[in-house]
């Protein structure tokens, strides 16, 4: 085993995600306890470009046709050939769309433990400790692997991503190889990427959103929402159990698989504040929460909160804007 | 065409969450259970599926819980034509490492062709057992899907990336999916469905093995100790209404 980190990185439409750059930069200063460089690896066709932005000890870009766009299968299959080539210490995987397709099979082929949904890591006289969220965000936990080496799957937003940034004094060296494995005979094929559909209003362009979540009941209770973001000029958006319900389009949904919204005003109904939801609404300038369980994690983001029924407070609020 | 949906409860996220004793697991006595959200969008896809492509749907779980056949019951009413249970001393909180192990076992015995995952539960650390089982059987899986249609030996999914951009794959089956939504809300089984069912209903039992382990082991387990917390406003729906009105305003939100 070497003491080195193996960070994968992402891109998807020729933009490196942000967390690639929050995992290189956690995995930089893991690697300097450990002893060891911190490698980030990027998989792709002619995106050599990308993955010099990536401000590791190293790169190792892997450049095949096959890997022009995300494969859970021709992923798996290089990364598992790496760590076996190259017996790293820790491999950082981003707790995303992409990573988590790969960090638990990765787990099973390459027989290492795995910590998943990590928001901290830290590196105690050289052993890892990382800490999980888990519950939908009510509980962490802090784990050890029982061995030396492991993956972890890591939130995103746990860590800076500048820290992770090519910088003045950091020019990795960059190492491009081919597919060190066949990638003829996949089973799954890339098709088509599918643009979301543009909907009637756009949620990220509103300085103030109705947000509303499974608290709502059912859809009768919609207009109760839509009714208050009339009085206020604005839209209602939701968390995902709304929009997959079909109770609002798919396009003011909020979160991870959702939009990123940076309103100035949030106001959160009946929504427990899932990291999955807060992944999108953090930003936000002033985030207000109504829930009636008082240890719902929404409590721990927002800056206003009350713990009444939404569905009295919402009629109650459009009166008084509209008075 | 053969479909397997592994299915498993959580505790109740609603509820109170208590730590144990020893600060390392949840007091799992005080717990409710539900069956994981993403399961119930599983489950409705493999109906869906069938009821396209023909087959049948085996739903199928580990029971840490010792309330596992009501939720096989339920998913028999939604339209699953046989349940297994898979047997042994696997108490609430048992690792997905030794769960994916179990699994894969017990679904290789039933020759697949398509199975048929939740997501994620959210209740774990060690990661999500829909990849691991793909692992073990050699299968090749695509998950954070939110719809799968079959023809011809293939399965044509729809990945979720951020923002509402989707991938299309196109994969040969057999294979596995870890499913984020069905392709339209998960159907309602009635009670009285269920109840008939449950006096019925076979579930077939088949023993469980060795336990993996996670290969890591929680030290502490505690409540998000959050940098801030939300400054709490007193009263009804009335004066609630009244501060946020007021802060809607002194931020000149206000319309018209
Ligand atoms: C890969 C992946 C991607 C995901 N992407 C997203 C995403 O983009 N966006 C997203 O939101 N989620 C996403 N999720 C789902 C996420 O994990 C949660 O399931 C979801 O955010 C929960 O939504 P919720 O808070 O509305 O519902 P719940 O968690 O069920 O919370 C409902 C809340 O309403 C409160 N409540 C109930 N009744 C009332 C009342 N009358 N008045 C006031 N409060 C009340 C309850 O106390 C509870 O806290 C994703 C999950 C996965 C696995
Ligand atoms: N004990 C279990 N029995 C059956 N299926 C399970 C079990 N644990 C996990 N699963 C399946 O794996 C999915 C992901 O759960 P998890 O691996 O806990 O994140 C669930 O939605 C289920 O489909």
């Amino acid at each position: 085993m070497s003491n080195d980190v193996l960070i994968l990185a992402e891109h998807l439409k020729g933009k490196v995600s942000d967390i690639s750059f929050e995992m290189t930069g956690k995995g930089r200063q893991l690697a300097v306890a450990f002893g060891g460089k911190a490698v980030a690896v990027m998989l792709g066709s002619g995106a050599a470009a990308l993955a010099a932005t990536l401000g590791a000890d190293s790169v190792l870009y892997v450049d095949d046709p096959a890997l022009a766009e995300f494969n859970p299968q021709a992923y798996g299959r290089v990364l598992a050939a790496l760590i076996n080539d190259r017996a790293p210490r820790l491999v950082m995987v981003g707790n995303t769309s992409m990573g988590m397709d790969l960090a638990a099979g990765l787990s099973v082929t390459a027989g290492l433990p795995l910590m998943a949904y990590v928001n901290g890591l830290a590196a105690e006289g050289g052993a890892l400790a990382a800490t999980s969220q888990i519950y939908g965000g009510k509980i962490q936990a802090e784990a050890v692997p029982d061995g030396e080496a492991c993956v972890v799957s890591c939130l995103a937003g746990a860590f800076p991503a500048d820290a992770g940034r090519v910088g003045a004094g950091l020019v990795p060296a960059l190492e491009q190889i081919a597919s060190p494995v066949p990638l003829a005979d996949l089973q799954i094929k890339f098709v088509r990427m599918i643009e979301p559909q543009s909907g009637d209003v756009d949620i990220t362009q509103q300085p103030i959103l109705v947000s509303i979540g499974r608290g709502i009941g059912g859809q009768e209770n919609i207009e109760l929402a839509q009714e208050l973001a009339e009085a206020l000029g604005t839209a209602v958006s939701a968390s995902r159990p709304v929009t997959d319900a079909g109770w609002l389009p798919k396009t003011r949904q909020v979160g991870k698989s959702g939009l990123t919204v940076k309103p100035k005003i949030y106001l959160a109904f009946g929504i427990s504040g899932a990291p999955e939801h807060l992944e999108g609404m953090r930003g936000a300038e002033t985030i207000i929460a109504v829930n009636t369980d008082p240890k719902a994690p929404i409590f721990d983001v927002a800056h206003y909160g009350a713990t009444c029924d939404m569905l009295d407070l919402l009629p109650a609020l459009t009166e008084k804007i509209k008075a | 065409m053969n479909i397997v949906v592994p299915i498993k409860q959580i505790p109740n996220l609603t509820d109170e969450l208590e730590i144990n004793g020893d600060g390392t697991g949840l007091d799992h006595d005080a717990l409710q259970y539900v069956l994981n959200e993403f399961d119930e969008h599983a489950i409705e896809e493999a109906v869906l599926a069938k009821e396209a492509a023909g087959g049948t749907v085996t739903v199928i779980g580990v029971d840490t819980t010792g309330e596992l056949d009501g939720a096989l019951h339920t998913a028999l009413a939604k339209g699953a034509d046989k349940a297994a249970r898979i047997t042994g001393d696997f108490p609430r909180g048992t690792d997905s490492h030794t769960q994916a192990k179990l699994l894969a076992n017990a679904i290789r015995s039933l020759s697949p062709d398509l199975v048929l995952t939740g997501v994620q539960a959210a209740d774990d650390r060690d990661g999500q057992i829909g990849p691991m089982i793909a692992a073990h059987l050699g299968l090749p899986y695509v998950g954070v899907v939110t719809g799968v249609a079959v023809k011809d030996g293939k399965a044509i999914v729809h990945k979720e990336y951020a923002g509402g951009l989707m991938g299309e794959f196109e994969v040969s089956l057999p294979m596995v999916v870890g499913v984020q939504a069905a392709h339209q809300p998960p159907r309602y089984a009635p009670v009285s469905k269920v109840r008939q069912i449950a006096k019925t209903a076979k579930i077939d039992e088949i023993a469980g093995d060795e336990a993996a382990g996670a290969g890591s082991t929680v030290r502490r387990m505690f409540k998000p100790e959050a940098a801030g917390h939300a400054e709490m406003w007193e009263g009804g729906p009335e004066e609630v209404a009244e501060k946020i009105a007021a802060l809607i305003k002194e931020k000149g939100l206000l319309k018209g």
